[in-house]
């Protein structure tokens, strides 16, 4: 079993297709959404994780874009721009799961665990330096 | 011991011995004071962080036909021109116009004065608004343009106040969040913020300003600066340790440099949701090591450096001087320290990490021979106080 965050672009909205059921019913994938922004008739995003048989993830991803449904692995929905990142640590307290947090004590680097962001927006309003954006 | 001249000899020659702040520290415990201090003959402090009181001056050049600006902003922000007809003074903390500041509280302030900075140090093109009364020999009443930093004949950063000596960990023992230029503070002493390099802060390691002083070269964003005055607020009359290092705010800086020749990754805009916008900049300072005295103070390290915690709900808006205690910066880094019994996780402003990379560069840059050191013309006061403002009924 293995989770994967997903970032889902639905160029033309498929709102009335029930996509997550599908993912859950046909392909056994547990779903956790963090966040999602859908509207008929415009543009929809959909941050997730999924955890299953890396297979059956696979299958799912393909169903998606069957949909026109846009999966970028590159493309975040939660973006830390490492090289803009002043490693200030104003962040720090801020960030539920220790997503961002001190790599190393020692030059007080930080670090972005994306694995561990849930989405919560706190270092996008709490960032400084404008470092963590979200694509929607 | 040393003098400046036998230092910059080395200098030089290419043969100077540099460390930064933070390796002098194990090498002066591994040689004793007296053999480090008389082989080392510098060691670089560095610091990054938000400084509110930082801009420049800039001269655009005349027109055809020329105009006086009486009013003028680049990129929407408002820029000082109460000076001569195309001299403009651009202020870090300047709000965009327009911006709802904290009317939807607590603001975004996504951009300003220091976003203008940062964008002009890095090259972008912007715009230039500006209006006039006209004059006989000014005659344009109002221009509309694009520049960049290559077409201002001077940009010169100025700032009155740069290098706090040492400052605030700020905390909210109320039960609300507060918005604060230390960033938010959540209720009820959940989080502390401080904002210092430490052991690699310029004044940090040269508490009495033995050798920083008015005159000194500075690295200001990458640029060759200097010192040009006691910073604003300098106040050297404060509680200091058997180390004489100052537990709360104590000296600043007033620092100069050409932005031409300042690097990006240094000039950096700051939003600070609830309280506005600033700039963050860069800077290191070499302190040479004259004597074994110097570098005693220099090798000063974080758990021997005390900051004050002070609660931004009441005691600081109300100026109450109360202080819940002091914490060391090896405490602070650690990322919690303890306040009235309770553990607290600790954030910061400033970036440790940053100065450490500056402290990086200039130790380079001298060691190659590309900067030189430069005694002190004055030196910064000793024997001051800071005056509150007396709001009086009555004109004196
Ligand atoms: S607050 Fe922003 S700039 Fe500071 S460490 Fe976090 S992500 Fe980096
Ligand atoms: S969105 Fe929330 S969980 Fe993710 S990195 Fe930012 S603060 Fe942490």
């Amino acid at each position: 079993m293995t989770t994967k965050k997903l970032f889902l672009f639905f160029p033309k909205c498929e709102t009335e297709k029930p996509i997550i059921y599908h993912l859950v019913k046909d392909f056994g994938l547990i779903i956790n959404i963090f966040r999602a922004k859908v509207t008929p008739d415009e543009e929809g995003y959909l941050a997730l994780d999924v955890t299953g048989e890396d297979a059956n993830i696979e299958k799912g991803v393909e169903f998606l874009k069957t949909f026109g449904v846009n999966v970028d692995p590159f493309n975040k929905s939660l973006r830390w721009d490492a090289s803009r990142c002043t490693h200030c640590g104003n962040c720090l307290t801020h960030c539920p799961t220790h997503a961002l947090k001190v790599a190393d004590r020692q030059t007080m680097r930080v670090a972005f665990i994306e694995e561990l962001c849930i989405e919560c927006l706190a270092c996008v309003r709490n960032c400084p330096y404008g470092v963590c954006t979200s694509a929607f | 011991m040393k003098t400046y001249a036998e230092i910059n000899a080395r200098i030089e020659s290419g043969k100077a011995v540099v460390l930064t702040a933070d390796e002098i520290i194990d090498y002066v415990d591994r040689k004793g004071l007296e053999a480090a201090a008389a082989e080392v003959d510098v060691v670089t402090t560095a610091t990054f962080g938000p400084m509110c009181s930082s801009g420049c001056f800039l001269n655009f050049g005349h027109s055809k036909p020329r105009i006086r600006m009486s009013e003028a902003w680049i990129d929407d922000v408002l820029v000082y021109a109460g000076i001569a007809a195309v001299d403009m003074y651009l202020g870090a903390t300047e709000l965009r116009y327009n911006d709802p500041a904290n009317m939807n509280y607590p603001g975004e302030f996504s951009f300003g004065g220091g976003h203008v900075i940062e964008n002009l140090v890095a090259g972008k093109t912007l715009q230039l608004f500006a209006l006039s009364y006209g004059t006989d020999e000014y005659p344009r009443r109002e221009v509309r343009t694009y520049f960049t930093l290559d077409d201002l004949n001077q940009a010169i950063m100025v700032n009155p106040r740069n290098c706090y000596q040492n400052y605030n960990v700020a905390v909210n023992t109320s039960d609300r969040p507060l918005y604060t230029y230390l960033g938010k503070l959540d209720p009820r002493l959940r989080n502390a913020t401080y904002c210092s390099a430490g052991q690699l802060s310029p004044l940090l390691n040269d508490p009495l300003y033995e050798t920083i002083g008015i005159g000194t070269s500075v690295w200001l964003a990458g640029a060759p600066g200097l010192v040009y005055a006691e910073g604003t607020q300098h106040c050297p009359t404060c509680r200091r340790g058997d180390n004489d290092v100052p537990m709360e705010g104590a000296g600043t800086l007033a620092l100069t440099a050409d932005m031409k020749q300042m690097k990006p990754d240094f000039v950096r805009g700051v939003s600070l949701m609830g309280y506005g916008v600033s700039l963050a900049i860069g800077v290191g300072i070499p302190i040479p090591i004259l004597n074994p005295q110097i570098l005693k103070r220099a090798a000063v390290r974080d758990r021997d450096i005390y900051a004050p915690v002070v609660d931004y709900s009441t005691d600081y808006p109300e100026r109450t001087g109360k202080v819940l205690g002091h914490v060391n910066y090896e405490q602070l880094k650690s990322g919690q320290i303890e306040v009235n019994g309770k553990k607290i996780d600790v954030g910061s402003l400033s970036s440790y990490a940053k100065a450490l990379e500056i402290a990086h560069l200039l130790r380079d840059q001298i060691a190659r021979g590309e900067f030189l050191l430069s005694p002190p013309i004055r030196r910064l006061p000793l024997q001051q106080t800071m005056k509150p403002l007396k709001i009086t009924e009555k004109a004196k």
